[in-house]
Formats: C-alpha cells, structure tokens, sequence
C-alpha cells in the first residue's frame, strides 16, 4: 500500500447481501493483511424476510436459524482472518445468533485455530421482552397493517453498542442478528477510535462509512455497469470494497489490487443515496446522520475520499420489523418465439385469463398476467388482469422472444399451484410452440416496521462467548 | 432539442416498504440546474402514476450534485406484497431515465 498516512482503522466487506460471491472476500483478506493498524471484516447477509423465515426454522430445530450461508462464507475465509489477525463482524446470526455462534467456533478449529474467541450478540428478538398483543399495538410507520395473521418474528433494529462491548472483550468473530447494516463498520469504528455515544459527527461518518460499504460491490461497480454510458471492467473478479478511516474520520473508499470494478466519484455517490430518504435525517440508533455537507473527490485511480458527514442525536425509539404469515406466491412462465410469436404470447395470456377466472369463483387469489419482453416491469396492473399490453406493444417486432408470467398470491399453497399448473397445462393446451415452463410456489411474508422505546431492549442485550 | 435524462445523467433504485427511492447524478455538474429546474416533483408523479405513485418528495444535494427522489406506493405493495417480476423496483432508476429534458443547443 501506498498509503502515506496510515489510518486508524480499516474495515473490509466480505459479502452485501445473503446470495452474494463466497470468494470476493479473499482477495478483500489479502489487502487487509498489508495494512498495519487494526483490521475489520465485515458480512452484511440478513434481509428482512431472511430473518423471518430463519425465526420459523428455529421454531422447529432450536439448534437451526441461523444464516444458511454461513459456511459457504467463512468456510474459505475464517482461517485467513484469524491467521492476519483481522477481525470479523457478521450478521450471520439471524433468528440464532448462539447457534451461528458454535458453528463459527467450529470451523475455527477445524482451520487450526482452537483459541479463537467467538462472541454473540442478544437482544434484538422483541418476542423475549415483549407479549405478542403488545407487539401487535406498537406504532405502524410502514409496511402492512398487522391484523389478525399469525406473528412469525419481530425483531428490533439494534446499534452498533453489542459489537462495541464484543470488540472490548477481545472477540476474534462477533455475530448478531438484527442491527443496522452500518452498525457493523460503527461498532469497529467506535471500539477502535474511542468514541462517545455523543461524538454524534465521529458516529456519522462512521454511519456513512457503514452505508458506503455495506452492500458490498454496489460501490465497486455492481448495480452500475452499464456498457457505454457507465463502462466498468472484469465484472467477473469485481474487487469488493475497503474503507479506510482517518483520525479526523475522513473516509477513503477502495478495493483490492488486481481485482476488477471501479470505485469512482459517480459509484460512490450512486451508493451514498441507496435506500435513502431525507438526506438530513437518516435515522439509526446510534446516531441521526446528515449528508447534505457531504463532499467525495477522487485521490487516484479508484481511491475516492468522503467527508463532511454531520451528526445528531438520535431518537429515544428503535425501528423494528414484525414478519406476519403472508400465504403464497404462485410464478409460472412459458416462452414464444419466432413467427408471429407476440401474437401467441397474447393468446398464452387471454387463455390464462379466463382458466383462472373459472378457478377465481371462490376467490382464492389475486394475480397478474405479462409478457416479458413488453413493458411488464414498468407497468402496474390492477388486480386479476392482464397487464394492458396492447399499447406497450405497438413498436414491438411481432417476430422475436417473448415469455408469458403469470404470478398469484393465494393464502393456501394448493391455490398458487394452480395456477402455476395453467401456464404447465399451456404445453398441451396452449398457443404453438409454447416452450420453457418454470413453476415456483414460495411462502410469504409479509413485514411491518413498527417503532419500539429503546428503553424497551436496553436490559435485555447480551455478549456472550462460545466456550 | 429533446434530449432523454439517460443521455446526461445517471440514477440508482432502493426500495424500503412501498416507497421507491431513486437518486438522479447528472454526468456533468453543469447539467444539475437543468435537472434542478426540468424534473420536478409534479413531473415525476405522473411519471410514475401508471405504477401507482401517489406522492413524490425531491430532495436536492448540490454539493453533490444530485437530486433524490422518494417515491411513494409505487412498488405495487414493495417486495413483501407485489406480484410485479421487479418486486424490488429495482428496474425504476431505468424508468426515470427514459424521461425527456429540453436541452439548449449548446448543453448537448
């Protein structure tokens, strides 16, 4: 490294969302190891309704719901990290973060390393501390009403104070389970640099930091490429991110050497506004971060600086996800192509139309029908219709590809399959040549977001260590 | 001269909920007033009418610069809920970039 300055702290990202590339983490290891200061690994995995079926997997196997993708992760990497002395902090927890826990203690020892010190966070479950009635009276501010369907988890978004104690008592691995993403690079931060709950412009940056990285190669080149207009090379060895942070927490926003992607001014502000809303007012529980004074300017070839984040103090409320039993979603997709294909696809759809209007006598669901290959992903619809094609379709060749989808919600799973077996049924039954039938039927969930006292969990996190 | 915003500018999608968030950069600072001035809240509203929208707020970063966008039912319930194959919306940053600007004849 050509750093000239050596900066406080370094934190890479292994992984930014639970499918992402198992092996984009090894080189992100390599880069950490030439740094001398202290070094931080970071696996942000945990979505939502990952989190929700997790809760029910746990329900029947109390040693289970934890992240499936653990060991596709740190199976490759924990040696090498432990090796380097990098530490790593995880959301890998999720419904079970004891259970992750000893599954990180045991492929520690299995790469030779008997001493490691894998700790686990408590305390975001809402169901331990709270009756479900209670849970279902908490202030709605987005998502679905909550009703009467059965309550799958309710989890409390947590800051980055669990990994701060965790870092304090020496963890090699910390796991949690719901926590802000940023929570992950705030943790290391706080513990490394010292600071207070009320260094509110220390904690920002770190926020921000947290934000930049977090999703992984979004900030690398992922989400972005698009040839031409926004080029980006080797796509297939995209260089996952590497956050370097100064004593005045400047932040410098890289990737390892020999790796494709590019960090940019244009990749960096891209991801500074992903998923964000008021810019002045980005609410976590560490901190209310404020971009708008945010500047990024580019050092080098893909050193990109950020600075200026400002921060407040946050409110006395923690934003928590309830995960509601939600039934079914039914996909079914077949294909046309060739000769007059548009025209078939049509007749695929008013086919489906009318077999799922005789099924919907009892009202079992709610669906749409498109062709792909139109505008499908650009148009609403209203409720069990086709999507209005015709006026998408006037400039379209009428010979080329096109593939019919159908998707229905139905509370029972019987219902979702049949309608996936209608598009099935279209082989025998169908327009000619109708090729390639994928049938998916998936439960769902559905989530609320609901605001919850801090004071309500404060008693209940815990660190604990696997002996 | 007509020119479409995926010609000067750049844009990402995020979804929380049933609200869309989705920042517009344009590619040359210089372009930020004419985003300032062309794409308002109004005329992202009705952009996105078809996909249901009901409200949109801009936010304006122009030190930046870019504008930020959020806007509201318009992901057909959000991931949780939607039929749509883009349950994410994640397509929509591409939607407002087929959006037409009027461009003098010398900002291209």
């Amino acid at each position: 490294m050509m750093t000239i300055e050596i900066p406080e702290l370094v934190i890479g990202s292994g992984a930014g969302f639970a499918g992402d590339r198992a092996d984009a983490a090894l080189p992100v290891i390599e880069a950490l190891a030439q740094y001398d200061c202290p070094r931080f690994l970071i696996y942000e995995v945990l979505a939502e309704r990952t989190l929700a079926i997790a809760q029910r997997l746990k329900v029947d196997n109390p040693d289970a719901g934890y992240s499936p993708w653990l060991h596709k992760y740190l199976e490759p990497a924990l040696g090498r990290c432990l090796e380097h002395g990098i530490r790593v902090v995880a959301n890998f927890g999720s419904a079970n973060p004891e259970a992750a826990a000893r599954c990180v203690k045991e492929i520690a020892r299995q790469a030779g390393y008997d001493e490691a010190r894998v700790a686990f966070v408590l305390g975001d479950d809402l169901t331990h501390v709270l009756n479900t009635e209670t849970i279902r009276g908490l202030p709605c501010i987005e998502g679905t009403s909550i009703g009467s369907r059965e309550l799958v988890a309710a989890n409390a978004y947590m800051g980055s104070a669990g990994i701060q104690q965790a870092l304090a008592a020496e963890a090699d691995v910390v796991l949690v389970g719901r926590t802000t993403d940023a929570s992950l690079v705030v943790g290391p931060v706080a513990h490394v640099c010292g600071l207070a709950d009320d260094d509110y412009n220390d904690l920002a940056a770190a926020t921000l930091g947290g934000h930049l990285i977090e999703c992984g190669a979004q900030i690398s080149g992922g989400y972005y490429a698009d040839p031409v207009a926004k080029p980006v090379q080797g796509m297939a060895q995209i260089g996952f991110p590497l956050l370097e942070v100064f004593a005045d927490k400047r932040l410098v926003v890289t990737k390892p050497a020999d790796t494709g992607g590019a960090v940019t001014r244009a990749t960096v502000i891209e991801q500074i506004l992903y998923e964000m809303h008021d810019p002045a007012s980005y609410l976590t529980p560490d901190v209310i971060l404020d971009i708008t004074a945010v500047s990024v300017e580019a050092l080098s070839e893909n050193r990109i600086q950020v600075r200026g984040a400002r921060g407040r103090k946050p409110t006395h409320t923690l934003k928590a996800t309830v995960s509601l039993d939600n039934g079914f979603l039914g996909e079914g997709e077949i294909s046309y192509a060739g000769p007059n294909a548009l025209q078939r696809a049509r007749l695929a759809v008013d086919t489906l139309q009318q077999r799922l209007e005789e099924i919907n006598t009892d009202k079992v669901g709610v669906w749409r029908i498109d062709i792909q290959g139109t505008q499908s992903v650009f148009h609403g619809t209203g409720a069990n219709s086709a999507s209005q094609t015709a006026d998408k379709t006037e400039n379209l060749p009428t010979d080329s590809e096109y593939r019919v989808r159908v998707a229905m919600h139905s509370d029972s799973r019987r219902d979702a399959e049949r309608a996936t077996d209608e598009v099935l049924a279209l082989y025998c039954c169908g327009p000619a040549g109708g090729c390639g039938v994928r049938q998916c039927v998936t439960p769902r969930i559905a989530t609320a977001s609901v605001l919850v006292d801090c004071a309500v969990v404060e008693g209940s996190v815990f660190i604990r260590f696997v002996d | 001269m007509q020119t479409r915003l995926y010609d000067i500018a750049h844009a990402r999608a995020g979804d929380k909920g049933n609200c869309s968030n989705i920042s517009l950069i344009p590619y040359r600072a210089d372009d930020y007033q004419l985003l300032l001035q062309q794409v308002t809240e109004t005329r992202v509203l009705e952009w996105f009418r078809c996909k249901g929208a009901t409200k949109v707020i801009r936010y304006e970063l122009p030190l930046l610069p870019a504008l930020n966008f959020v806007i509201q039912d318009v992901l057909e319930g959000g991931v949780n809920e939607s039929l749509n194959l883009d349950s994410h919306g994640k397509s929509l940053s591409y939607r407002l970039l087929e959006m037409s600007v009027e461009t003098s004849a010398g900002t291209e």
